[in-house]
């Protein structure tokens, strides 16, 4: 075993763990895992080059290593910073990491507009669990935040460029993934914003990544724009054989009810992609006789998405039918005859682009006014007398 | 027979006396506690023509709010529906049309919005959760129906009068007491 090469002994969060050499302080944390592991907004383990640049990761290194035990004078960002052996690291056991990482959630938040409720990554945002963990209730802001020209970026492809917090991580999947970058970053400083230049839509078929790649809601699904919450859809994890030949085919489809919604890549637990898919698996591939279903996604218990998704359920036996002497039990109210939410014949998944007012006709038009039974009681008179 | 309780009593089986045998002094006390209420405070209103008034908490019939310039505030981001314990509120999102700023506030909006209320227990969370003050449980109860169909509440029912067009039915729907969380 003369080849065997040597491990590096690192301690982070008095949790030792031996790690090769080149390995960053990140990834030796991640090995550990659960809350060892520095937050990452920027880093991403499959784009080479990316990471440094949102400085949430920063811990403290308390020991450099067994040949020299000095400290490191400042915090350093660990996903830029590889282990050297006896290694040791603060992350949640330092306060000064606490402090500066809250101080870097408030800056990253200073232009962000949190229009959460509008936004499409809400439920799955980077942003918004750093927020939720790190973040103050107010903002000690006062000025108008930054705001830009609207970029149009194609059928498929919906910019916020207010949401933005300059990553790269986009860019850095345009480069490595598609031939030809078609985006970037124009100017600098505040006035820093993806674009293209030229008004042009992003047209590579691999292009669709980069929705996958943002931890935060500036690059969204246009084809799934305002559809629906991804809490309240059913990720399930399929799989297709895709002609590209790049693409990996492995998606999760999100559901609701039988319609798939959206199409995406599958993230795993720090929220990487690691198979990329094409634009046709992501975008036209929206029903499940194109895919081959494997099961549901599982979703960590903490996440909003996984409520009221319920795994390994058994349902009682339907026992009515025994009672009843095979008589079916008779309904009271079919929802569908009343409400307007989810109609059958209405197959949102199917409009390109989010849904306008045209898209939903008056319920009228089919034949149901359920309007005349219930009425408006501010309206009608019903509530006179009260 | 060990009895279970302290509090245990014998039945009392003694033969009724003369004066019990009469009954009639029995009836006229009895007869005095009813004639004593008829002087006494009534409990009750006639409640249609009068009714009390309501706590500043009730949860009443839920209200869907516009602001001040009578565009709608909901921007269908579900966190009613997902704070309902009893799974009642379900909506449809759509974007906001060029021109049509003067109807929704953002440009996200619900186009669909509805409130099952067989299955609503008015807890108010749905209150509670709503990031953008646009749905609060009023001072009114809910309509009684004679369907079920009656009780699947749209946006038709639930939106607000139009401030602009109707300040009076909108002041009247928003009750006396504001909600707490109006800026």
């Amino acid at each position: 075993m003369a080849d065997e090469k040597k491990l590096f002994k690192v301690t982070i969060d008095n949790i030792t763990i031996e790690v090769e050499p080149g390995t960053s302080i990140l990834n030796a944390a991640r090995k550990i895992g659960g809350d060892v592991a520095p937050p990452a907004m920027c880093y991403y383990t499959t784009l080479k080059g990316s990471g440094g640049k949102c400085r949430t990761c920063l811990v403290e290194v308390a020991a450099g290593s067994t040949a020299d035990p000095r400290p490191m004078p400042k915090l350093v960002a660990s996903c830029r910073t590889n282990v050297m052996d006896g290694m040791v690291v603060k992350n949640i056991t330092s306060d000064k990491v606490i402090d500066a990482r809250n101080g870097v959630v408030e800056f990253l938040l200073i232009n962000h507009p949190l229009d959460c409720p509008i936004c499409d990554q809400a439920g799955e945002c980077s942003l918004q669990d750093l927020g939720y963990e790190h973040g103050k209730e107010g903002t000690r802001y006062e000025f108008a935040r930054r705001t830009f020209e609207k970029h149009d970026m194609g059928p498929y492809i919906q910019l916020h460029m207010t949401r933005c917090i300059m990553c790269f991580r986009c860019v850095y999947a345009a480069d490595q993934l598609t031939e030809k970058r078609q985006h970037g970053i124009l100017d600098r400083g505040d006035h820093a914003e993806i674009a293209t230049y030229i008004q042009k839509s992003l047209d590579h078929d691999f292009i669709g990544n980069i929705i996958d790649v943002c931890p935060v809601g500036a690059l969204t699904d246009k084809t799934f724009r305002f559809k629906n919450r991804v809490w309240f859809l059913k990720p399930v994890d399929a799989h297709r054989n895709c002609s590209h030949a790049k693409c990996s085919g492995k998606v999760t489809l999100w559901y609701r009810g039988e319609e798939v919604f959206r199409v995406t890549a599958r993230k795993d637990q720090w929220g990487e992609v690691k198979d990329f898919i094409c634009n046709e698996c992501r975008f036209e591939k929206k029903a499940t006789a194109d895919w081959e279903i494997e099961g549901p996604t599982l979703v960590s218990r903490h996440s909003v998405i996984s409520q009221g998704h319920y795994v390994g359920v058994e349902r009682p036996q339907e026992v009515l039918y025994d009672v009843l002497d095979g008589r079916k039990p008779q309904l009271l109210m079919d929802i569908h005859s009343v409400s307007e939410v989810d109609r059958p014949e209405i197959d949102l998944s199917k409009i390109n682009g989010p849904a306008h007012s045209t898209d939903f006709e008056p319920h009228e038009a089919r034949g149901l006014n359920p309007t005349s039974q219930a009425g408006n009681p501010w309206n009608t008179g019903k509530l006179e007398k009260q | 027979m060990q009895s279970l309780t302290s509090r245990a009593k014998a039945v009392d089986r003694k033969p009724m006396t003369m004066w019990e045998k009469m009954y009639i002094p029995a009836i006229a006390k009895g007869m005095s506690i009813t004639f004593g209420h008829m002087f006494k405070k009534k409990p009750t209103v006639n409640y249609p023509e009068k009714t009390r008034p309501f706590s500043p908490v009730f949860r009443g019939l839920h209200v869907l709010n516009r602001d001040e310039e009578g565009r709608e505030r909901c921007t269908a981001c579900g966190l009613c529906a997902v704070a309902c314990p009893a799974e009642a509120i379900t909506m449809e999102g759509a974007e906001r049309l060029p021109g049509e700023e003067n109807v929704y506030r953002e440009e996200k909006y619900a186009a669909k919005y509805e409130i099952n209320m067989l299955r609503c227990i008015f807890c108010g969370l749905c209150e509670e959760a709503c990031p953008k003050d646009a749905i609060y449980l009023s001072e009114t109860f809910a309509p009684s129906n004679y369907t079920r169909k009656g009780f699947i509440y749209g946006k038709e029912e639930l939106l607000i009068p139009d401030p602009v067009t109707d300040p009076q039915g909108f002041a009247k729907a928003r009750g006396e007491h504001q909600p707490t969380t109006a800026k």
